[in-house]
């Protein structure tokens, strides 16, 4: 590399990380309890565990539990019935109307005995708090989009680390962190050495981290291109007079794709199902096809499966990208492992900050030539055209 | 006067480890069990050669 391709990536590494540090510092920070978010619910009382039942229970009534739901909230609608992934629990989704995008009530259900369970708080509580200041700063869509924007700005950032990491090392092993000299090199050591070695890890959870901003864009886009087209004949027609069961639509929709398992349903009048059907979204069985969909549409009159689909390549990039944004695929030692390497990165972003105040009047091939030993930087021929 | 390392030595490492990463980050998704126990030891590797590392200060005074 010459010592200009060096000041150039330098420059790059440096503005595009003093842009994007701060928000970067803030999405760690949120994101490290958010790693535990399932744990910190149950511990904090925002959400609560089936109990144990040894006995063998008949299959719950599913149509039980939606009456029960709706009687808890007569003026509302049910608007999504999802099954839990992780323990025996049905939850019960209700908006103000079919289409309202927030909720009204979330109902748990215990799915062996249909019994009544807890009723989930809303937009409230430190977790959702959390939440929302790591997804949207607390600013809705635009908030959510400016963090991906954000994302993608630190992951220019992370490659030109990579990038001028090399000269720094040149005359340095692996893994030495200089202790015995100025405190300057030795963040500047920590700097490199925490960076490069979680360096494929932040650039994963960066970039499945920017593909999980574009997530209601890109499933409102499914819903008025795919989900429109597969309702689109029944567009015009009233909502039947009498619904079958939502039993009904599980049994066809397992019939039809009988290698998956129900992930949740959409109830007729929301968006996903129209006016006239349920939509069942079923999922695969192993790890990863687990986390991907496919729709099942069911006739609300006739119970009888009128269409279904693959997913779009964007979605499954998306439904794929989720764990691999969240680490919650592996059990609660890779959450841990997660929380490390994030904690990790912390340290990354503030020593990148405090480097960059310290030295903020040096040149680059100045703080090059302090840091690399023996200050002899530009001396070799791989940083040739360099006077001294 | 210490001679410029190559690129193997400055990069040997790194790379390593990030192929060690990507074994980590993928083997949770295609398995439960011992493909979650991969996944936790692989993805440690990172945090490991931290600790090992800060324990070890260098004598690289030069």
């Amino acid at each position: 590399m010459t010592i200009n391709s060096f000041k150039r990536w330098y420059w790059f590494h440096k503005w595009t990380s003093l842009v994007c540090t701060i928000f970067l510092l803030l999405l760690c920070l949120t994101g490290l309890p958010l790693v535990f978010s399932d744990e910190l619910r149950l511990w904090l009382g925002e959400a609560v565990e089936p109990p144990e039942h040894t006995e063998i229970t008949t299959p719950v009534v599913l149509d039980a539990l939606i009456k029960d739901a709706q009687s808890r909230r007569p003026n509302d609608y049910v608007k999504l019935l999802v099954r839990d992934d992780d323990g025996p629990a049905w939850f019960v989704f209700m908006g103000n109307t079919p289409t309202a995008q927030d909720n009204s009530a979330t109902f748990m259900f215990d799915s062996r005995t249909g019994e009544f369970l807890y009723s989930l708080p809303q937009n409230e509580g430190i977790v959702n708090f959390l939440f929302r200041l790591h997804v949207d700063l607390l600013a809705g869509l635009p908030g959510t989009l400016f963090l991906g924007v954000m994302g993608l700005v630190f992951v220019a950032s992370v490659v030109s680390g990579v990038v001028v990491y090399g000269p720094f090392m040149r005359k340095l092993p692996f893994g030495v962190v200089r202790n015995d000299r100025s405190p300057r090199l030795r963040w500047l050591d920590l700097h490199n050495l925490l960076g490069i070695v979680t360096v494929l890890w932040v650039l994963v959870v960066g970039i499945t981290g920017v593909v999980n901003t574009l997530d209601r864009p890109l499933l409102g886009y499914w819903q008025m291109t795919e989900i429109g087209a597969m309702i689109t004949a029944w567009k015009d027609k009233p909502r039947p007079p009498v619904l079958r069961p939502v039993d009904d639509a599980v049994r066809a929709a397992e019939s039809a794709a009988s290698d998956m398992l129900v992930r949740f349903i959409a109830f007729p009048g929301t968006p996903f199902a129209g006016s006239h059907h349920y939509m069942v979204f079923m999922r695969g069985k192993t790890p990863l096809t687990a986390r991907l969909l496919k729709p099942v549409l069911v006739d609300a009159e006739t119970g009888k499966v009128s269409d279904s689909r693959d997913l779009p390549w964007y979605l499954t990039t998306l439904l794929v990208s989720q764990p691999l944004h969240f680490g919650d695929y592996g059990g609660l030692p890779l959450k841990i492992v997660w929380a490390a390497l994030d904690a990790i990165t912390i340290v990354v972003l503030w020593s990148g900050l405090h480097l960059w105040w310290k030295k903020r009047e040096m040149l680059p091939e100045q703080w090059l030539a302090e840091t690399v030993p023996q200050g002899t930087a530009l001396e070799t021929p791989t940083l040739e055209g360099a006077s001294r | 006067m210490r001679q410029p390392l190559s690129a193997r030595q400055i990069w040997g490492m790194p790379v390593i480890l990030a192929l060690i990463s990507a074994v980590g980050l993928v083997s949770a998704l295609l398995g439960d069990g011992i493909w979650d126990v991969m996944s936790w030891f692989a993805l440690a590797a990172p945090t490991a050669v931290v600790l090992w590392s800060i324990a070890h200060p260098a004598s690289h005074s030069s």
